[in-house]
């Protein structure tokens, strides 16, 4: 049967890269006891997908594998096991039980929620004229851009991309971005943010924000883990 | 929320940045300010290696099992961040609790491999401690070496204080009693050296004066503080299934070269190689219960979630319970999605059968250690494997489906000829020819593929060979492709592969496994001028070393070209490592004479390690 886990990654944890995040899971399965499917041949691997890579850097409230089990617990129980093996960081907030014919989660994303926040020492001196600036910005009929791929650069609109973008938070405020995400047309929060600092004439580097991922969507909006259902 | 001691921005400019920040399954955590004691146990080397080692894992453990003592770990830096940390003055810190290194302690620093030398300089120039013993004050931790290096401590004597010999299980506790009892009552860091020197195994370096003879051999090695003994007689831990394992081993999320749960089976080896300093200095052979085994296995694949188990010794086939130990490992665990892996294993039927049985013959390999290419040489190292029994093994082998041989060699043994070194083209190539021979056209899996590699043999201090002389590095190369050039007649030719190793590296290796403490200079001068990770053939610089040499004004060949009279006084003499040096004279007059010494199963040797009174010594004399 198939399960959909949700999870979050905060704290030094964002240091640790999508592939060795699968490895981490995959040995906690075996340490919580979870009866999770094998795939045939010599050298069997857990049944296990996970939604969306996140990147080195970012931390999440909304992360989300697919997992294939024999049987399984109710959603309360198996969270507490698998929360029972975690490390500081890593937490599991849902496990539920999708309907066979449910579409792996990898190919439902549709859109993801972040929320950007100045790193300290990175404010702008002029952050009240930033914030009102990014606003204007993101109403633009359009953001033209120019994409490097790999047979060259690429024109392209931003604005359709990018569902909602707006400023929360008063004393220490962030930016909250609602961007398309998955195979098709993935917009990285980065790239939006380089994008208007870029034309706004703020000084952008990597290090300039602190970005957490905060849902995933399938179409329509739907969180991922709502395609599921709690087991009693 | 724990902090880390590098900023975002420099773990985001960096490779691997989980190197970095602790926080691993299993990592202990204590309040730094409720112990008494902080340890941090130190791999020389990138945490892939550091944290693949058994003996840290092991240590780490037992000490975390005492409340008022914290371990932590810490490992090189790899270079970007080395250059980071010097660039902005940041202080190595522990991977725990992040803190700064030179607030602990103590510093353990495990010597797995002579090549580490220059990055034990790079932890504690990076930790702030003053590379030189002598120099440090009570602000600075204790900085204490142990592992198989430290069987000859001397070309690093002077930048420690204190040198643990054998196995760690034993003496740690004491230690920790008497470093707690003397701050308590007020002592200084002299007090507690003399004090540890008092306890078995514990060689404080300062406490001994080295003279030399005018040809730079050693005249003599004494005491100069009455505290410390003449002679330090090895650790060992007599009856193993005393010892505590590890119940839950550190699992690292990035992947490490040892991935797996690795359960130690056993300790020393009967078999008796001559070149071998591990099989020497671990003597006796003390084995652990199918019971304990069993049990350990099971918890730690448990509390690690590993997807494999390995079995560690140095020879797993001699461990005597081997097939109820595999037997139950694959019961238990291979309808689990858990992999076994059987290392150092003889080849036989029952290793064959097993092997069919735990990994995919089709992607796996067949490994032979011959170590050398003729019978008249195998003698003279004393290893017991004869041609008819590695062409016998590849036959059943072959049958069973497997068609990859992977044959090790060493080149530069002693009394080597041409005729031994083209042994090694011949053993590969009838290998293969017996492939071809056994099996029909219509059985074979395709071509065989058979490799051979050799390394170069350096002479170890422990071992029979400690009086040999060592090739020079254009000697090894004149021998690798003598090999090399015979590989090139055999018929099968498209199906053999020769590769070897390093020959700068070895010479040097052969430096510090036999140097004395005027050696000390020679690292230190090379680690100044810029060598480090010096085991990583992309960054090590033979330059820089033989610049050392110069400016410090030692012969390289002093040290590995010269054959040793029987009566030289050796640097690390003062160690009783179990097996009399008598012994050892004995077993290098047999091997001129390729001569076979059987093995402790066999018959005893009377090779000096009976007097811990346990293990082989005694089996089956109750
Ligand atoms: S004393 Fe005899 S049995 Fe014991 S280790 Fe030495 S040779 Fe082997």
């Amino acid at each position: 049967m198939k399960i959909r886990i949700k999870f979050a990654k905060q704290g030094t944890m964002k240091f640790i890269g999508h592939l060795d995040v699968m490895r981490y899971f995959q040995k906690a399965m075996r340490r919580a006891d979870v009866d999770i499917r094998y795939s045939e041949g010599f050298s069997p691997h857990q049944i296990m997908s996970f939604a969306a890579p996140l990147g080195v850097g970012l931390t999440s409230s909304g992360e989300y594998m697919d997992i294939e089990v024999h049987s399984t617990g109710s959603s309360a129980e198996m969270v507490k096991r698998l929360n029972e093996v975690m490390v500081e960081g890593f937490q599991v907030l849902d496990w539920r039980r999708l309907g066979d014919e449910a579409g792996n989660a990898m190919s439902l994303v549709a859109a993801a929620d972040y929320t950007a926040a100045f790193r300290k020492g990175y404010e702008p001196e002029d952050l009240e004229g930033f914030l009102a600036g990014l606003e204007a910005f993101y109403e633009r009929p359009s953001i033209p851009i120019v994409k490097k791929t790999k047979k060259g650069e690429k024109e392209m609109d931003l604005k359709p991309l990018v569902y909602a973008c707006r400023v929360t938070g008063g004393d220490e405020p962030s930016i909250f971005l609602r961007l398309s995400t998955g195979s098709s047309s993935n917009v990285k929060p980065e790239l939006f943010l380089e994008t208007y600092c870029r034309e706004a004439g703020f000084p952008f580097s990597p290090f300039t924000f602190e970005i957490q991922r905060e849902e995933i969507y399938a179409p329509g909006f739907i969180p991922l883990n709502d395609l599921g259902e709690i087991i009693e | 929320m724990r902090k880390l001691a590098l900023s975002d921005e420099i773990l985001l400019s960096i490779d691997k940045p989980a190197r970095y920040i602790g926080g691993e399954v299993n990592m202990v955590v204590k309040d730094p300010k409720k112990v008494d004691v902080r340890f941090a146990m130190c791999f020389p080397d990138v945490y892939e290696i550091s944290m693949s080692h058994l003996g840290l894992q092991i240590l780490y453990d037992m000490f975390n099992r005492r409340e008022d003592v914290y371990c932590e770990r810490v490992f090189s830096p790899w270079v970007d961040l080395d250059r980071v940390m010097r660039e902005k003055k940041i202080p190595l810190f522990a991977l725990e609790s992040q803190d700064p290194i030179r607030e602990f302690d103590f510093l353990g620093i495990t010597l797995q491999y002579e090549m580490c030398y220059t990055n034990i300089l790079q932890i504690l120039d990076l930790s702030g401690i003053p590379l030189h013993a002598c120099d440090r004050t009570e602000e600075d931790p204790i900085v204490i070496g142990g592992g198989p290096c430290a069987y000859n401590p001397e070309p690093l004597a002077e930048f420690f204080d204190l040198f643990y010999i054998g196995e760690g299980e034993t003496q740690y506790d004491r230690l920790f009693d008497i470093y707690k009892e003397n701050r308590k009552n007020g002592g200084s860091r002299m007090d507690f050296l003399e004090k540890a020197a008092e306890l078995p195994g514990m060689y404080v370096p300062a406490f001994y004066d080295a003279e030399y003879n005018e040809d730079g051999t050693l005249r003599s090695f004494t005491p100069n503080n009455p505290h410390a003994s003449a002679v330090i007689t090895k650790e060992l831990v007599m009856d193993m299934d005393s010892a505590t394992y590890i119940s839950k081993p550190v699992v690292p999320f990035i992947k490490v070269t040892q991935d797996r749960v690795v359960l130690e089976i056993m300790r020393g080896c009967i078999r008796g190689c001559r070149f071998c300093q591990a099989g020497n200095v671990y003597r006796p052979l003390r084995e652990h219960s199918l019971e304990y085994l069993k049990d350990y296995a099971v918890q730690m694949l448990k509390s690690t979630g590993h997807e494999e188990i390995s079995l560690s010794s140095l020879s797993s086939s001699d461990y005597t319970q081997l097939e109820g130990l595999v037997n139950f490992l694959i019961d238990e665990f291979k309808g689990k999605g858990v992999n076994i892996s059987l290392p150092s294993l003889r080849i036989d039927a029952f290793t064959l059968d097993v092997m069919s049985k735990v990994q995919d013959v089709k992607k796996s390999s067949l490994t032979f250690a011959p170590e050398a290419g003729s019978q008249r040489l195998r003698d003279v190292i004393n290893k017991g494997l004869t041609e008819e029994s590695i062409l016998k093994g590849a036959a059943d082998a072959f049958h069973g489906g497997w068609n990859r041989v992977k044959l090790y060699f060493m080149l530069g043994l002693p009394t080597e000829t041409v005729e031994d070194m083209e042994g090694i083209a011949l053993l590969a190539e009838k290998v293969a020819e017996t492939y071809y021979d056994e099996l029909p056209k219509s059985e074979r899996q395709g071509k065989v593929q058979v490799v051979a590699s050799s390394s170069f043999f350096v002479p170890k201090p422990f071992t029979p060979f400690q009086w040999a002389r060592m090739c020079t590095k254009e000697e090894f190369l004149e021998r690798a492709y003598i090999v090399k050039n015979k590989f090139k007649e055999m018929r099968n030719y498209k199906s053999l592969k020769y590769n070897w190793h390093e020959a700068d590296l070895t010479v040097l290796e052969g430096v510090l496994a036999r140097g004395d403490r005027k050696v000390a200079a020679v690292v230190e001068e090379a680690y100044k001028n810029g060598a480090l990770y010096d085991s990583w053939s992309e960054y090590f610089k033979n330059e820089i070393w033989m610049e050392a040499f110069r400016t410090c004004g030692l012969s390289v060949d002093f040290y590995t070209t010269r054959e040793r009279g029987l009566d030289e006084l050796f640097p690390w003499d003062f160690i009783d490592a179990g097996v009399s040096k008598a012994f050892l004279k004995r077993e290098w007059e047999h091997a001129g004479q390729a001569e076979v010494t059987p093995n402790c199963r066999q018959r005893c040797s009377a090779c000096g390690a009976m007097k811990f009174k346990g293990g082989v010594c005694f089996e089956n004399k109750n």
